[in-house]
């Protein structure tokens, strides 16, 4: 374990976390001027999370130790995600603790938290929005999985920093099955991080909420925590598709600290165009009612599938 | 010159019947032109006798003992089917069921058809004659809507639908076979779709990607046979649309339908040296024979009843090119030519009764021997000879095929006789109360001309007594040609 | 594995976008829609075409282009949308089956036609072989298409579709068909075309819809 690693490890980390409220922030400012509005500041999520990290903890009456337990067990599982996705560097020593599928499952961990908690209290509004998150997860996981498969069939390997390594440094070449997957991949980010179509993050009305409705009952500084490993799972999705699609500029091991140096920049120009592509998405199309949601799913599933058919049968 | 003739006979009719419109001449025109093709045929087959097989136009056109009878036969129907078809239209048209506009159309499009059969058998090129079997199918369509009743419309939309399907099968498997020959035959790709020339290098082509073609061939042309399960446009096709088309419909397409199958298979065979294509042209040749046979109970529409006997036929024509040898093959070309002749025959009687009763239902149509003896005798023979009564030719191609499944395929012949006995009494029972039940209608004062209904009727029973040297050579050389175990 | 030369990539490209297509046709409800991917797919057969005719350099194959080009990209989407209009038939009913469930059987179709084509491309020495299978997959999935569509003109459509993925598939298998042929098959199918309008009206005369419930008298069950 070179020190370069642990340097490498280290800073990852620490970029998810604090870049990870800022591309939130980025995404809503493009939004608010996509939408000619007075846009809010990129730091508006800081903002936010600094005033209920000092605000008390308000709890119901009967919620359990899971619910108090639940944020700081999200929080762990989308810091821990962060680890192991190569954003800037592939030499992670982390990463060989988990592979892509591992990681898929850390991710429904932190579904299965949010959920359990939603449920935990007994509102109404809070089983609503477990049950829709989990029927949203239950189409999207699959979808992600194929989407991943594809990735781990190009390059013969699970490992995230390998597929990316893998990528960067073949021949440039057209990979259809890629392009499909890339489609389905940014279905499942959209549903998965609660974004328009499937779900409005900026909604006030609960009936159509899935992801706000969970956290109905959190106030304080659980709720800055649940917020937080929102911004970070977007930011991980992000970073997955990055790894997976647009991997060049990654700092590789034997690329050294220049690379590493490189790379940081690079990663806030991809976070900057993907922010703004989302935004774009978002300010298209039009929320789908829920009943729909499992078509949108579907698409994706189908557009993952028929990566992995025609990357069967093409080879490319 | 003959060839030119031959096809060029049909389309310059179709030029000329549309646009000489609706003349009250055009009838005889059709019939004029269809004596023509028939002329320029003997012509053909004259040549044939004394030369042999004859390939033409750079090898695209091909003349031999396969199809050479088969392509006077189809003019001899076109020629007898438009003498028929003269006062028959012309009634239809007094009882204002076509304007003269559907007239016109009827006769040029009859034409076309004729000649898009006559390429599809005689063209050496297995492109072509999907393109003309497709054609034959277009030409047709509108012919079996004719009438544009509602019952009509639909089964010309079936027709068209199920053989635009089914014949984008046998394209694909058109493709399949192009494909494995130009691995032989050289990319220029000029040869390797010529029937010659596959049929010369056939033990050289790939079988995996043959067997494939001919599963594609088989359900793509079979659809056009009408083999069960696939047969569904072929009742429809028939009971809605103008007797004449119902009779070369039946006479003549599935003909050349299967003709295009067995051209087919004696390819894939060379290739295979298995028994894949006899089996499959088997299993679908008897169960076509049976479920016919079986639906020929249910028919109270007389021209449906007629059109499963096709089925039932055509099934035991396949049945028998599938158990193959030379007595087989011999015997289904023989069945060919005496049930097409056969079934226009009937069709032309049964066009006849039905527009006298004024209905195609069975039960509408009784005692035709009183109204009119020589359609109801006309329908009795026909209907006798169909079902394989000796003396006629159809007795002696099924006798043939009989036995012959009874010493090849022992396990087949109970199937086949009990569907034969039960197309017996389906067919009997119905047709019989037909021509001699009570009626209270009276005598026609003018019989109907049913002179092509007697030359058929003649001709197959001259062929069941005895069949001319030359055509007995000709059968015999195809069959071994189509060759089998 | 080597990286294949750059026109066999776009090629692949091509073949994986028909694929998508017919999954996006089976799915599509609005008819004019349907016309619009139809038109689509012709233009991609049209450049598949152009490419392999570029790489191999065989005169005919830019021939095919251009009949491919005038026919199924130009000619038979505007006379289709004529008759839309003319007919005002703009919306397919409901499908026999449901969206996913449709869906789902395409996948597993798509699945078998790839297992039928692995002996055939095995064989093949054409380096457009391996989209062979999407070809298949194609003529496949257009005749689902057909079978869960109620509306005529959408299995028209349909029917049209299959046709594209036959010429796909002669083309990735031996480089098209000759000449002949492929002149006879387009001609046919205009003339399919025509007659179809023709019958088109004559259907609408007689029940005053297009959709085939009406034709569903003729049945043996009496």
């Amino acid at each position: 374990m070179t020190p370069l690693r642990i340097v490498t490890q280290l800073l990852e980390i620490a970029a998810a976390l604090i870049a990870a409220p800022a591309f939130l922030g980025w995404v809503n400012q493009c939004r608010a001027w996509l939408q000619n509005r007075r846009a809010p500041s990129v730091l508006q999520p800081y903002y936010g999370l600094r005033k209920l990290f000092g605000k008390d903890v308000i709890l119901a009456e009967n919620a359990s130790a899971l619910f108090r337990f639940a944020p700081y067990a999200v929080f762990g599982t989308m810091v821990a995600a962060a680890a192991i996705i190569p954003s800037m560097g592939t030499g992670l020593p982390l990463s060989t603790a988990a592979d892509a599928i591992a990681l898929v499952g850390l991710l429904a961990t932190a579904r299965v938290f949010v959920s359990l908690a939603a449920m935990d209290v007994g509102t109404a509004f809070g089983t609503l929005g477990a049950r829709r998150e989990m029927m949203v997860g239950f189409l999207a996981e699959p979808a992600l999985l194929m989407v991943l498969f594809v990735a781990a069939m190009i390059s013969h390997t699970t490992s995230l920093p390998l597929i990316a390594e893998g990528l960067t440094t073949r021949a440039l070449a057209l990979y259809p099955s890629l392009a499909f997957t890339a489609v389905a991949f940014t279905l499942v980010l959209l549903a998965e991080n609660a974004r328009i179509p499937v779900d409005n993050p900026a909604t006030h009305l609960e009936l159509t909420m899935i992801h706000e409705a969970m956290l109905l009952e959190y106030s304080g500084r659980h709720l800055a925590m649940m917020e937080w490993a929102a911004a970070l799972k977007l930011f991980n999705y992000a970073c997955i598709g990055f790894a997976l699609f647009i991997p060049w500029g990654t700092g590789t091991e034997a690329g050294g600290p220049a690379a590493l140096m490189l790379a940081a920049p690079l990663l806030a120009l991809k976070l900057a165009v993907a922010g703004a592509g989302l935004a774009v998405v978002e300010t298209l199309s039009a929320k789908l009612r829920v009943f729909r949601a499992p078509e949108f799913l579907a698409t994706a599933f189908l557009l993952a599938v028929l990566g992995l058919l025609v990357y069967l049968l093409l080879g490319a | 010159m003959e060839l030119l003739l031959l096809l060029g006979a049909p389309v310059a009719g179709a030029l000329v019947l549309w646009l000489a419109g609706a003349r009250r001449s055009a009838p005889e025109l059709n019939v004029l032109f269809s004596a023509a093709t028939f002329g320029a045929a003997c012509w053909l087959t004259a040549r044939v006798i004394s030369g042999g097989p004859m390939l033409l136009w750079r090898e695209q056109f091909l003349i031999d003992p396969f199809n050479v009878f088969l392509v006077t036969l189809t003019a001899l129907v076109g020629l007898t089917t438009a003498l028929f078809s003269r006062p028959y239209m012309r009634v239809e048209a007094e009882h204002g069921r076509v304007s003269g506009g559907r007239l016109r159309l009827y006769h040029s499009m009859y034409q076309l058809f004729t000649a898009t059969m006559l390429v599809a058998l005689t063209t050496n090129n297995l492109g072509l004659l999907w393109v003309a079997m497709e054609a034959a199918t277009l030409s047709t369509v509108l012919l079996v809507t004719l009438y544009r009743t509602p019952a009509s419309l639909e089964a010309g939309w079936k027709y068209f639908i199920l053989c635009g399907v089914g014949i984008a099968q046998a394209l694909f498997g058109t493709m399949l076979i192009y494909f494995a020959a130009e691995r032989v035959l050289g990319a220029e790709g000029v040869t390797a779709l010529l029937w010659t020339h596959l049929d010369a290098v056939k033990g050289q082509l790939e079988p995996t990607v043959l067997s494939l073609a001919f599963v594609f061939l088989l359900v793509g042309y079979g659809t056009k046979v009408g083999l069960a399960p696939l047969h569904n446009w072929l009742p429809d096709a028939h009971a809605e649309g103008p007797t004449p088309i119902s009779a070369v419909l039946s006479g003549l397409l599935l003909n050349v339908a299967i003709y295009a199958v067995v051209r087919c298979k004696v390819l894939v065979e060379g290739s295979l040296r298995s028994m894949l294509p006899s089996q499959m042209m088997m299993g679908f040749g008897l169960v076509s024979v049976l479920l016919a046979a079986l639906f020929l109970w249910r028919q109270r529409d007389i021209k449906r009843l007629f059109a499963y006997s096709s089925i039932e036929h055509m099934g035991i024509v396949t049945f028998a090119f599938g158990m193959g040898g030379p007595v087989a093959n011999f015997a289904a070309l023989l069945h060919m030519t005496v049930h097409s002749l056969t079934k226009s025959a009937i069709f032309f009687a049964v066009g006849h009764a039905a527009q006298k009763a004024g209905s195609q239902l069975i039960e509408n149509i009784r005692g035709l021997v009183t109204i009119s003896p020589t359609i109801g005798w006309g329908l009795m023979l026909g209907s006798l000879a169909i079902l394989g009564l000796p003396p006629f030719g159809v007795f002696a191609s099924e006798f043939l095929i009989l036995t012959t499944a009874m010493k090849q395929q022992p396990w087949a012949t109970p199937l086949l006789l009990t569907a034969l006995g039960i197309a017996f009494a389906a067919i009997f029972g119905k047709v019989q109360p037909m021509v001699f039940g009570d009626t209270q209608a009276r005598r026609l004062p003018h019989p109907p001309a049913l002179l092509p209904v007697f030359v058929h009727l003649g001709l197959v029973l001259m062929l069941g007594l005895y069949v001319p040297p030359y055509l007995a050579g000709w059968y015999r050389d195809a069959a071994r040609l189509i060759g089998g175990p | 594995m080597a990286p294949l030369s750059f026109d066999l990539q776009l090629l692949n490209g091509c073949a994986a976008l028909l694929l998508l297509l017919s999954f996006s046709m089976l799915s599509q409800r609005r008819i004019v829609n349907l016309v619009n991917l139809l038109a689509l797919q012709g233009a991609l057969l049209c450049a598949a075409t152009l490419l392999v005719a570029v790489r191999t350099g065989q005169g005919h194959l830019y021939l095919s282009a251009v009949l491919t080009l005038a026919l199924k990209v130009v000619g038979l989407p505007l006379l289709l949308h004529r008759l839309i209009r003319r007919l005002n038939v703009y919306w397919d009913a409901e499908p026999v089956i449901n969206a996913s469930g449709t869906m789902l059987i395409g996948l597993l179709i798509v699945v078998f036609a790839f297992g039928l084509a692995q002996p055939i491309s095995a064989l093949a020495s054409t380096a457009t072989r391996s989209t062979l299978g999407i070809a298949i997959a194609v003529i496949l999935l257009a005749f689902l298409t057909m079978i869960t569509r109620r509306k005529a003109m959408s299995q028209v459509v349909a029917f049209l579709s299959m046709e594209n993925g036959l010429f796909f598939g002669a083309m990735s298998a031996t480089y098209g068909m000759p000449m002949v042929v492929e002149l006879g098959v387009a001609l046919d199918v205009l003339v399919a075309m025509l007659v179809l309008g023709v019958f088109f009206f004559q259907i609408r005369e007689q029940f005053d819809s297009l959709d085939l419930h009406h034709l569903e008298s003729l049945k043996e069950t009496e």
